[in-house]
């Protein structure tokens, strides 16, 4: 059965007082839990793009951090590029990543589960029929994104496992890459 | 207009265990109903359905089933016959076929208008269902026409579904068991799931719900779990009635034949794409209900009560496709029909009060809505675990029946 824990001391670095007050308090204040991700993009050469990411709208009004951060992509040797940074679909992999690490260390947090490690690793697999346009019938994103995690912590197997599950239901990039999603794109 | 000090709305087994309290309390009250008693069990159920309770657990305020199988599970009929044994035994003051279309406040009470005339009252308990609107999802909108689309409700056997294949969204407990029984009867079935309960009907030789029962998981109060909003958006768990004790899931649907694919995510035309997260489903609900199993094994083991059942076993996980399906078109699978088994919500489009939430949710608090005089009744755990079933009604009109005498009695005194 689940039940309350009160904790003054945080296992993984996770503040849940805070998200879960956020949750009240956005519950309270729905029109604030409207968030819009924003990310600028610039062609660099090549194949090679840069992408800077900065501000995204939440709470009620427009967000700005002291840093910009940026992201490159580009293609490796064998697609005859230099390689300079990741593909894009190696960065999807990471964003899910990210997201459900993320959501491990926060549920652990949340059911007072000290962790010790959390490693992940991640393979996408794709048929570049697709990308390429030689078989219709091959779609250009991945057939199966796998993700195996290797969990060292202060519980049974079991509640690894309902981490981890828990972790993907909460999941915006899960969700994001289970799900679809209309995308509209427009030119200036 | 007539006058009573307390209307009661519904006259199913949720407002009759009220009425049955109001009347010990010595309460003056009327039930209206807008069919028959027991009128969703009349009109909104399907052939072959039986309740998910065994017997025994059909017990209500001064009332509990006396045949000679409790084992067994009560069919609708039955149901029917056993509800309005219960109205007549307590001499329930309903009005029947008298429809409510609107309930005001009026000075310190409430006018409600009825098909069949007009009443006043000082307190007001709402038992109208909480299944009344089947959830329809968006995009069922932008399906073909063609394919004939129809609610759990609307669902009576097989004979009544066209020939074909038959796509049926949610595996709760009404979708297992319209796919099982389309199964049966030889259709092509896919079953979409999202997130469900899986259940076993029994284990360790045992009925579920006895051991719940036993272990007191059924009177968990509202007070006791961590969120009450999550635990009342449950889905129904996967379970069954029959004369069999069958235990109903993904894994004996696909046993049967029936494909299981992810939840269904959008529609264009004949073509649907379902959810790839269907493994993690799966692998959610195989891990909250292992959690209850082995809640039920340790308490069977604190209790003392080994000797009474079998040994503790696991049950196999949930088989997901290799490859789970992410798209099917319709017309080409042959699919005729979709049964829409994705639940249900309350219609309280007559209740006029200033008593719900941004969603549309009565705000209430185990029952005591957020109005003075106004109560609910048979709402999923709405006071405790079994408020969900026929056997909560009983305590649940026990503490509500005497928090609405108390209020009248303060009122009285407030005028005196």
């Amino acid at each position: 059965m689940t039940q309350t824990t009160t904790q003054t001391k945080q296992l993984n670095g996770v503040d849940v007082a805070a998200l879960l007050g956020a949750r009240e308090a956005l519950e309270a204040a729905p029109e604030a839990a409207n968030f819009t991700w924003k990310a600028s993009s610039e062609w660099k050469d090549g194949v090679h793009t840069r992408t800077e990411i900065n501000g995204f709208f939440g709470l009620g009004e427009e967000q700005s951090r002291a840093k910009t951060f940026t992201i490159d992509t580009d293609h490796p040797e064998v697609f005859a590029a230099p390689d300079l940074a990741p593909t894009p679909v190696e960065l999807v992999l990471s964003g899910l990543a990210g997201c459900l690490t993320g959501g491990v260390a926060s549920v652990a947090e949340n059911r007072g589960i000290k962790l010790h490690s959390v490693k992940a690793t991640l393979t996408g697999e794709m048929n570049l029929y697709g990308i390429l346009g030689i078989d219709p019938a091959v779609r250009n994103g991945f057939d199966t994104v796998r993700v195996h995690f290797d969990i060292d912590a202060e519980a049974s197997r079991e509640d690894i496992e309902a981490l981890v599950a828990q972790s993907q239901k909460r999941s915006a990039v899960f969700d994001i890459i289970t799900n679809p999603t209309n995308v509209f794109v427009s030119v200036a | 207009m007539r006058r009573t000090t307390t209307i009661i709305i519904g006259a199913g087994h949720a407002g009759l265990a009220m009425s049955r309290c109001l009347t010990s309390q010595g309460v003056d009250h009327v039930l209206l109903e807008r069919g028959e008693v027991a009128n969703s069990w009349r009109t909104e159920r399907w052939d072959s359905l039986r309740l998910l309770t065994p017997n025994w657990q059909s017990r209500l305020p001064g009332h509990a089933y006396q045949g000679d199988n409790p084992d067994g599970f009560l069919t609708v009929p039955e149901t029917i016959e056993f509800i309005a044994g219960y109205a007549s035994d307590i001499n329930a003051p309903v009005e029947t076929a008298t429809e409510v279309l609107d309930v005001a406040q009026d000075g310190a009470g409430f006018a409600v208008r009825t098909s069949r005339g007009n009443w006043r009252c000082r307190t007001l308990v709402v038992a109208s269902g909480c299944m009344s609107i089947p959830n329809i999802p968006d995009y069922a909108n932008e399906l073909p026409p063609d394919i004939r689309k129809l609610s759990s409700k609307d669902y009576r056997n097989p004979d009544q579904i066209e020939d074909g294949g038959v796509l049926v969204v949610g595996p709760s407990a009404s979708g297992v068991q319209i796919a099982h029984e389309l199964r049966l009867a030889g259709r092509d079935v896919i079953l979409s799931v999202g997130e469900h309960v899986r259940m076993p009907r029994t284990y360790r030789g045992k009925d579920i719900h006895w051991l719940m029962d036993q272990s007191g998981l059924f009177d968990t109060t509202i007070r006791e779990v961590d969120d009450v909003n999550r635990v009342r958006r449950l889905p129904s768990p996967q379970l069954m009635g029959s004369t069999t004790r069958t235990t109903i899931g993904l894994n004996s649907l696909q046993c049967q034949g029936v494909e299981i694919v992810g939840r269904t995510m959008g529609a264009n035309g004949p073509l649907l794409q379902f959810s790839g997260a269907l493994a993690n489903v799966c692998r959610l609900a195989d891990l909250k209900m292992n959690r209850l199993l082995r809640t039920l094994d340790d308490w069977v083991e604190s209790a003392g009560r080994s000797s009474e059942l079998d040994a503790a076993y696991e049950l196999r996980p949930t088989s997901v496709p290799q490859v789970p399906r992410l798209s099917m078109n319709l017309k080409d699978r042959g699919v005729k029909t979709i049964i829409w088994a994705t639940g249900f919500h309350p219609d309280y489009s007559w209740l006029n009060l200033p008593v719900f939430n941004r969603r549309g949710q009565l705000r209430h608090n185990g029952g005591v809505v957020d109005m003075p005089g106004v109560y609910a009744m048979g709402l999923p755990f709405m006071r405790k675990r079994k408020s969900t079933f026929i056997d909560g009604a009983g305590d649940d009109a026990r503490d509500l029946s005497n928090h609405l005498a108390h209020y009248l009695a303060g009122a009285a005194a407030d005028a005196a």
